[in-house]
């Protein structure tokens, strides 16, 4: 037993970091969300490169011209996704890799119906489920179109979905903590640096334990597979990418409550994603019936 | 990212499962949590029995008389034997968690082969002497003080919230050898024996009733120097030592057992009807998730031990964090099954938590937790 990344896992997840980096880095997250040609447009460029780096191919196998690996490992670029906030219906183009053509390259978009909703309709290439009488809805999270597709009740969940929408909350919740840490260490209040003060430690300490707990639990899941510890894993994602999110607005004091910080991005992602595929009331349950 | 068992690790745990099967029925009745000298007695034979079977000092070195099994093979252990409602280490908690790795890690061959052979038999038991009335999350400002006279260290002052010193043989004593000195620098770590004259043991009271813990009054106590681990003035780095013993692997077993107690909780809210209570039945399912991954977490800190090798690293911390509080949420949890049931202090469940309460307290705060975390992982400057 040794539950931690091998080397060729961080390997995978470090490259992915890097393409992220160069290719949706700071400057594009702030041109996707102020920019000229700001809003609801994909990058199907990128798309097309996430396809080529096997982002959506990653668990076919290589028979069918996939990369061959497994729930760990899809789980450990998920979590850069999260971490770089990368916008698109990544779960449901990921999930239909197999099935619609042209998905496991990038050249084609999928989006997929679920609990009510549907993100990124109008880029999509192909809507899994019905999305007969979708109407827009004015998202929250600007880079997230959503519709509300009204008489859909809430099926059962699709676990990969449930455990990848968690990974990428984890990222999130990750990148978060980072971003409170950097500015407590910089941001100089009463003469001294704020990360000095027992007030804001305490916020931070408590923003890596969410995340840290948040990883044993997804990471663990994507190993078993067990739909109980991915329940588990996505209530523990949610609650870590939300609250860290908050936590981290606060330690930014005022800059935090404005729209050129990035904090709001992941807090508004992260709600998204809480309402997606497994609700938390939903995953306490799943929970409770197996005890 | 494996979590699963080698052949040889489940050879280990079925022989393991096998004699547990045969000795926990020989086990003398569990005593009344009230009663300290039968606890010891109890603790201490559970001990000798794991001692005869090969299971005594499990991941403890070979050169220390334990076992040298790997994290891994511990981490089966604690499970197991959880598994089947085996005693905890109870009385034998110092002994074997803290004192003994200590001594094994930092000890002369002398020093290990005088006390750790008695630990691991059950035959001698340890209390912990750091925290002073004046020094308590703020260790380093202890002032019991030892003052050389001749190959003795003579030792006044007081210590407090010391666990098991009623039923102990043996201190692990923090003491200040040198007050001219910053005060993390002068401090030295002795084992004092409990019968010295001059040791006062005053037993304090619990909010559970129980007298766990005590006050310790030292009155020109003669403690030989040749009972000084590591060198003098170094107790500190021994102590910090000491301290990741702790909060590393202190709280593995009690994960297994609040596993145990939650599942228990659903039973008895699905039997006296408190499960049809959509908001009682959603707070088990989160604790549910809760510990699923602390234990979770508990197998990653001892990848990252067994990786390493030695020493747990500052993940104790962070588990320690989020285990005591969950560990309070559990037992706040039963009190909502039982519902008035609860105030009864002869069910388990009441004096469990009650006894909860001291989980954010003991072995370092939450807050100094919270702060270890804070400069020692995240890197935040020091400050008040």
């Amino acid at each position: 037993m040794d539950f931690r990344p091998t080397d060729d896992q961080r390997a995978l997840q470090a490259g992915l970091r890097d393409l992220l980096e160069g290719r949706f880095g700071r400057e594009r997250l702030r041109a996707a969300v102020d920019g000229p040609d700001r809003g609801p447009g994909l990058d199907r460029a990128l798309w097309r490169e996430l396809g080529a780096a096997g982002f959506f191919a990653l668990r076919l196998p290589e028979e069918d011209g996939g990369v061959g690996l497994g729930l760990p490992e899809a789980v450990l670029v998920f979590e850069e996704a999260g971490r770089a906030l990368l916008p698109g219906p990544l779960v449901a183009t990921h999930l239909a890799a197999g099935t619609v053509a042209g998905a496991a390259t990038g050249e084609t978009v999928v989006t997929m119906v679920d609990g009510g909703l549907v993100e990124w309709l109008d880029a999509a290439d192909r809507v899994l489920g019905d999305a007969a009488g979708a109407v827009p809805v004015r998202s929250v999270d600007p880079l997230t179109p959503l519709h509300r597709v009204p008489g859909v009740a809430r099926t059962a969940p699709h676990p990969e979905a449930v455990l990848l929408t968690a990974a990428e909350q984890l990222g999130s919740a990750v990148r978060t903590t980072d971003a409170a840490v950097q500015y407590a260490r910089e941001r100089e209040q009463f003469g001294r640096p704020i990360g000095a003060f027992q007030a804001v430690k305490q916020l931070c300490a408590q923003m890596l334990v969410r995340a840290e707990l948040a990883r044993s639990a997804v990471y663990a899941a994507a190993v078993t597979a067990d739909p109980v510890e991915i329940a588990g894993a996505k209530l523990l994602a949610d609650d870590a990418a939300v609250r860290n999110a908050r936590d981290c607005l606060q330690v930014h004091g005022g800059m935090g409550f404005t729209w050129e910080a990035d904090v709001h991005l992941h807090l508004k992602r992260a709600w998204v994603r809480a309402e997606r595929w497994q609700t938390a009331g939903a995953a306490a349950e799943v929970l409770a019936g197996a005890l | 990212m494996d979590l699963t068992w080698t052949e040889e690790e489940e050879d280990f745990r079925a022989r393991l499962k096998a004699w547990l099967g045969l000795a926990l029925p020989k086990l003398p009745a569990k005593p009344d949590p009230m009663d300290w000298p039968g606890r010891r007695a109890y603790d201490t034979t559970w001990q000798r029995m794991l001692y005869d079977a090969g299971y005594a000092g499990l991941h403890w070195p070979v050169d220390a008389g334990g076992q040298g099994a790997t994290p891994t093979q511990h981490l089966i252990f604690l499970e197991e034997t959880e598994r089947a409602g085996a005693p905890y280490v109870g009385a034998n908690f110092v002994g074997l968690l803290h004192a003994g790795p200590t001594i094994a890690a930092e000890g002369t061959a002398a020093q290990r082969a005088r006390w750790l052979p008695p630990v691991l038999r059950g035959d001698e038991v340890w209390c912990q002497g750091f925290s002073e009335p004046d020094a308590g999350s703020d260790l380093a400002s202890l002032r019991t003080r030892a003052v050389r006279d001749g190959d003795h260290y003579v030792v006044s002052g007081s210590k407090i919230w010391t666990s098991h010193a009623e039923v102990a043989d043996w201190c692990e004593l923090l003491v200040r050898t040198d007050p001219a000195a910053p005060k993390h620098r002068g401090i030295s770590w002795l084992a004092m024996p409990m019968d010295a004259p001059g040791v006062t043991v005053r037993p304090l009271r619990t909010l559970a009733g129980s007298t766990e813990f005590a006050e310790m009054f030292l009155d020109e106590v003669r403690v030989p120097v040749a009972n000084r681990v590591g060198d003098e003035n170094d107790g500190w780095r021994v102590t910090m030592v000491t301290l990741s013993f702790e909060r590393g692997t202190a709280f593995v077993g009690e994960v297994v057992a609040c596993r145990r107690t939650l599942g228990e909780l659903a039973a008895a809210a699905r039997a006296n009807g408190r499960w049809d209570d959509q908001e009682l039945r959603r707070r088990l399912g989160r604790l549910n998730a809760e510990f699923t991954a602390l234990w979770r977490l508990t197998q990653w800190n001892v990848s990252e031990a067994q990786r390493t090798g030695g020493v747990p690293g500052t993940g104790g911390s962070v588990f320690k964090l989020r285990y005591s509080h969950a560990r309070q949420e559990l037992y706040d949890a039963a009190a909502a099954v039982l519902g008035p049931e609860s105030l009864d202090l002869s069910h388990d469940w009441t004096l469990d938590r009650l006894s909860s309460l001291s989980y954010t307290i003991a072995a370092g705060t939450s807050q100094i937790q919270q702060n270890i975390v804070a400069e020692r992982i995240l890197g935040l400057p020091k400050g008040r």
